[in-house]
């Protein structure tokens, strides 16, 4: 059983993908967080003026499941028809890691000691990133909710944030597993029908189009990115070979001289790992997590297509209805309905999509800044150990030359 | 700064550096001033040639691509290796091991500081070789370059020529420059016809590249992909290191069929390598009978450093085979990562294609761009460092069997003497028998052959010890010359990849520089 506790540092750790604006009236984050066998505790901690809290800060604690719950009460939501509702945050998923580190433990017998320790160390360094991702994306999604001025309201999402009991909120069982997949069938199918009707709204026509091809490559990219920093890792792990054979050779058969080489080649692996892990972040994740994003935004797009055309259909039944003269004043009711649904939906999705391009080139800015300046960093780092290490061979040079001497 | 120091010029006894060999700042510093001195051309070669003959000459520049912007990074770098010191103390002192003092390290090395050039240990490893084998007498002004490789006939008889340029001042060649046309089983050829001429006397003969039945079909079909490409160049360049290491040798230096391979225009053909044929067969039989040989002699080893050294042999060879695996696997990663960094470099620019938002979408393309240079690096570097380093090990494992073998033939020929004494013996207890016996007539005539063949065989029992002896020494000599060699040829290659390294790091550091500003520059 591996327990970690993990105290994220507010600044970095927050709004890894995107920049929210820090609000004095809400403010929330992932103080601590808890891995056990199976499930990850998360201490949500919130700081808040608004009236609606008993105290101005406190904490609750929070399991995943708990997050997924509160993501699909927005969504089923027909309020909330018209946002952009935050993606949930992915499963925390050590299976890989776990998988590995027992791999280790059986293969103990077949590596130096050193190799072992290692090898330990680098796995438990990945099991260590892949927790801290997991708190950010569930940072994230709750930052994210208390940046936006409805969402925030939510009295589901107050419950989560102050009721300091467990919500008795299950996974889904099987047959409700199978219930959301045949409705995520329905839905793409619709989607099909509905996306064929030919906006209006140019905004909108435009926002479609862009954000169907836009979603299919980010979708694209980020498994591209995937394999380059699993590429990267692997090149990391043969250094790591590399140098402990060299060192090996170095002890036993030339005393000292070639030290610094291994030497040089397992900071060479550091600086390869190092590197990987932050294209991971920088890269990898940004477009994982915009991948989510522009999937939500479509699903913005497809309710407002959906009220549309409902609002249509209503709008043929209506005059199907005053042709009959049957049945009109519900026909009526039915449209004017729609009429406001559709209105409202449009409303506030033009100022989502918005918001939403905002943000996206925001993040993109910050993480692709910051991924330059990681990466000039190393490459001016391996440079400083290149020297370092060469210094020492021509050092060496000198030490062997006494040596010829003395014989 | 650096960039106001002056190297003095050739010749100085640099003795004020020396002292600040203990603060290791300045030693670096005076790398570097050695290092702007000199942009010199780059000139690779897979080893070391031996045209730097003696120090008079002046150092020649070596291999490598100066640029003169390097200065910066290295100065930079001497600022934050200053700061690092304190925790490298440790590796730092002059101390590795308690029987050593720089003894006088000063007359022999100051010359040397004044190499200027980048490669500045490959020239001191050679100066301090030089000083050594000028006292063998080991330096040879030869060179050799295989090149140009042609595919000659059609079908599975097609075969690849190669043009092998010898350029040496040499008195035993006729010229100072020549070149011949040769192919693969030439190279096996001579190979073999030196093997059996020097092995058995405990020289070591450099192995010849291997056969690749495969690598050689796919070119004799006339495949045009880079796969074979690839394997042509690996070839010529493992023939090249072949001969060269050959030439180096300064007994098989001396062969006339070496001469003759080098000089002649006119081979004959060497069928005798091919494995079906007549004496390919028989060698397979000879390796299977060796074989079962080596497991039954029992040698009784007098001399603690043979055993030593084959005991060292082992653990080489097998460490070398799982630094090689260890090398083919990362450089089999490294194809991969370039592969999909090429391929994400695709997608990124085709995201920064459908951004609508100009400035991100002008950022993203050029992030593409940067990706896709980056894996040309990447490329580049794979190459020089981790392939060279790859053949170089297989290369040497090799060559350790080669060793191994001559170890071998030590064997045998200390059973040879044994076998000699046995029947020696053998023959002397025959003869007291004849002594003892009582048949007048064929008495004399057995006592004289007995006497005959007695001496025959004292003769061959002194042949035997002396062999012996002169296999050890041969031995001895030869093993002290590969161990150096294999310093020398590893320290190369590590040198070389550390260079290398310098110069991508560079370029990925102008890579990065130049995409921040566009980075920044999304609005």
């Amino acid at each position: 059983m591996l327990g970690c506790l993990f105290v994220p540092s507010n600044n970095e750790e927050q709004a890894i993908n995107v920049d929210l604006q820090t609000d004095a009236a809400l403010q929330v984050d992932i103080s601590d967080a808890l891995s056990e066998r199976d499930k990850v505790k998360f201490t949500v901690h919130t700081k808040s003026s608004l009236p609606n809290f008993k105290q101005n800060e406190f904490s609750v604690v929070r399991q995943h499941e708990e997050f997924i719950w509160l993501h699909d009460s927005f969504v089923e939501n027909e309020d909330y028809a018209g946002y952009i509702i935050p993606p949930a945050p992915p499963r925390p998923d050590f299976d890989a890691s776990r998988e590995k580190l027992q791999k280790l433990g059986e293969g103990e017998g077949s590596m130096t000691k050193e190799e072992f320790t290692k090898m330990k160390q680098e796995l438990e360094a990945e099991y260590l990133a892949i927790f801290k991702k997991t708190v950010a994306m569930h940072e994230v999604f709750l930052c994210r909710v208390a940046a936006h001025p409805i969402l925030r309201k939510d009295l589901n999402f107050h419950v989560f944030l102050e009721y300091n009991q467990d919500l008795s909120v299950r996974g889904k069982n099987k047959k409700e597993k199978l219930e959301d997949f045949f409705k995520n069938m329905v839905k793409s199918a619709d989607g099909v029908i509905v996306s064929g009707v030919k906006d209006v709204d140019d905004f909108f026509e435009h926002e479609r189009t862009f954000l169907v091809e836009y979603h299919n490559r980010v979708k694209d990219a980020s498994a591209k990115s995937d394999k380059m920093t699993r590429s990267h890792k692997n090149v990391a792990d043969d250094y790591n070979r590399i140098g402990s054979s060299l060192y090996t050779l170095g002890t036993k058969v030339e005393v000292q001289l070639y030290c610094h080489i291994p030497l040089f080649y397992f900071s060479q692996q550091k600086i390869e790992a190092r590197v990987s892990a932050d294209e991971d972040l920088k890269l990898s994740d940004l477009l994982k997590y915009y991948l989510r994003e522009s999937q939500a935004a479509k699903d913005l797009l497809y309710r407002r297509s959906r009220s549309l055309v409902d609002y249509e259909n209503a709008n043929k039944a209506l005059d199907k209805a005053r042709a009959k003269n049957k049945d009109v004043l519900q026909a009526e009711t039915t449209q004017q309905l729609c009429c406001q649904k559709f209105e409202k939906i449009s409303e506030s999705a033009k100022q989502e999509l918005i918001d939403f391009k905002t943000r996206r080139v925001a993040a993109f800015r910050k993480n692709l800044v910051e991924l330059a300046e990681l990466e000039l960093k190393h490459a001016k780092v391996t440079g400083i150990y290149f020297c370092f290490h060469f210094r020492q061979l021509l050092f060496h040079r000198i030490i062997e030359v006494g040596l010829e001497g003395t014989l | 700064m650096a960039a106001e120091r002056e190297p003095p010029p050739l010749g100085d006894a640099r003795q004020p550096d020396l002292e600040e060999l203990e603060d290791g700042e300045d030693l670096f510093t005076s790398t570097v001033s050695t290092l702007e001195s000199s942009p010199s051309s780059p000139e690779p070669a897979s080893l070391p040639a031996e045209d730097i003959s003696t120090n008079s000459n002046g150092p020649k520049p070596a291999e490598i691509i100066l640029e003169d912007d390097r200065e910066d990074l290295f100065a930079e770098a001497t600022e934050e290796v200053s700061l690092d010191s304190p925790e490298r103390e440790p590796i730092l002192s002059p101390e590795p091991t308690p029987a050593i003092t720089p003894v006088t390290p000063t007359t022999l090395v100051a010359p040397r500081m004044e190499s200027k050039s980048i490669a500045a240990p490959v020239i001191f490893d050679r100066s301090r070789e030089e000083i050594e084998e000028e006292a063998n007498g080991d330096v040879f002004d030869i060179e050799i370059n295989v090149s140009d490789p042609e595919k000659v006939g059609d079908g599975m008889n097609a075969y690849m020529a190669y043009r092998v340029t010898t350029k040496t001042a040499l008195p035993m060649f006729n010229k100072n420059e020549f070149s011949v046309k040769r192919r693969f089983s030439d190279f096996l050829g001579l190979h073999s016809k030196l093997a059996t001429k020097y092995m058995h006397v405990g020289y070591i003969v450099p192995p010849a590249p291997e056969k690749s039945i495969v690598g050689m079909t796919k070119v004799k079909v006339g495949k045009e992909d880079s796969s074979s490409t690839e394997f042509v160049e690996k070839r010529r360049a493992a023939l090249e290191r072949y001969l060269q290491r050959t030439v180096k040798h300064p007994t098989l230096l001396q062969d006339p069929d070496l001469r003759q391979f080098l000089e002649s225009s006119e081979l004959p053909r060497a069928v005798n390598t091919q494995a079906l044929s007549g004496a390919g067969i028989l060698r397979m039989v000879n390796k299977a009978a060796d074989a079962v040989n080596k497991m039954t002699i029992k040698m009784n080893e007098s001399d603690a450093w043979f055993e030593e050294k084959q005991q060292q042999f082992e653990n080489l060879d097998q460490q070398l085979r799982k630094l090689h695996a260890s090398v083919e696997a990362l450089v089999c990663h490294r194809k991969e990562l370039s592969a999909n960094t090429a391929a994400f470099a695709k997608s990124a620019a085709m995201l920064g294609n459908s951004e609508d938002h100009t400035a991100l979408s002008r950022a993203l393309s050029q992030l593409a761009e940067v990706e896709e240079k980056i894996d040309q690096l990447h490329q580049e570097q794979a190459f020089a460092d981790f392939y060279m380093f790859s053949e170089l090990l297989g290369d040497y494992i090799r060559l350790i069997a080669a060793v191994k073998g001559v170890f071998d033939h030590r064997m045998k020929c200390w059973q040879k003497w044994q076998d000699a004494q046995v029947t020696l013996q053998k023959k002397r207890e025959a003869e007291a028998k004849l002594q003892l016996a009582n048949k007048p007539d064929k008495l004399q005539q057995a006592k004289d052959e007995i006497k005959e063949e007695i001496e025959e065989w004292e003769t061959k029992v002194q042949q035997g010890e002396r062999d012996f002896e002169q296999i050890s020494k041969t031995i001895r000599k030869e093993v002290g010359r590969f161990e150096r060699e294999r310093v020398r040829d590893f320290k190369t290659v590590i040198v070389k990849y550390l260079e290398s390294l310098v110069q991508t790091q560079q370029q990925l550091i102008k890579y990065w520089e130049a995409f921040l500003p566009e980075a920044k520059a999304i609005a």
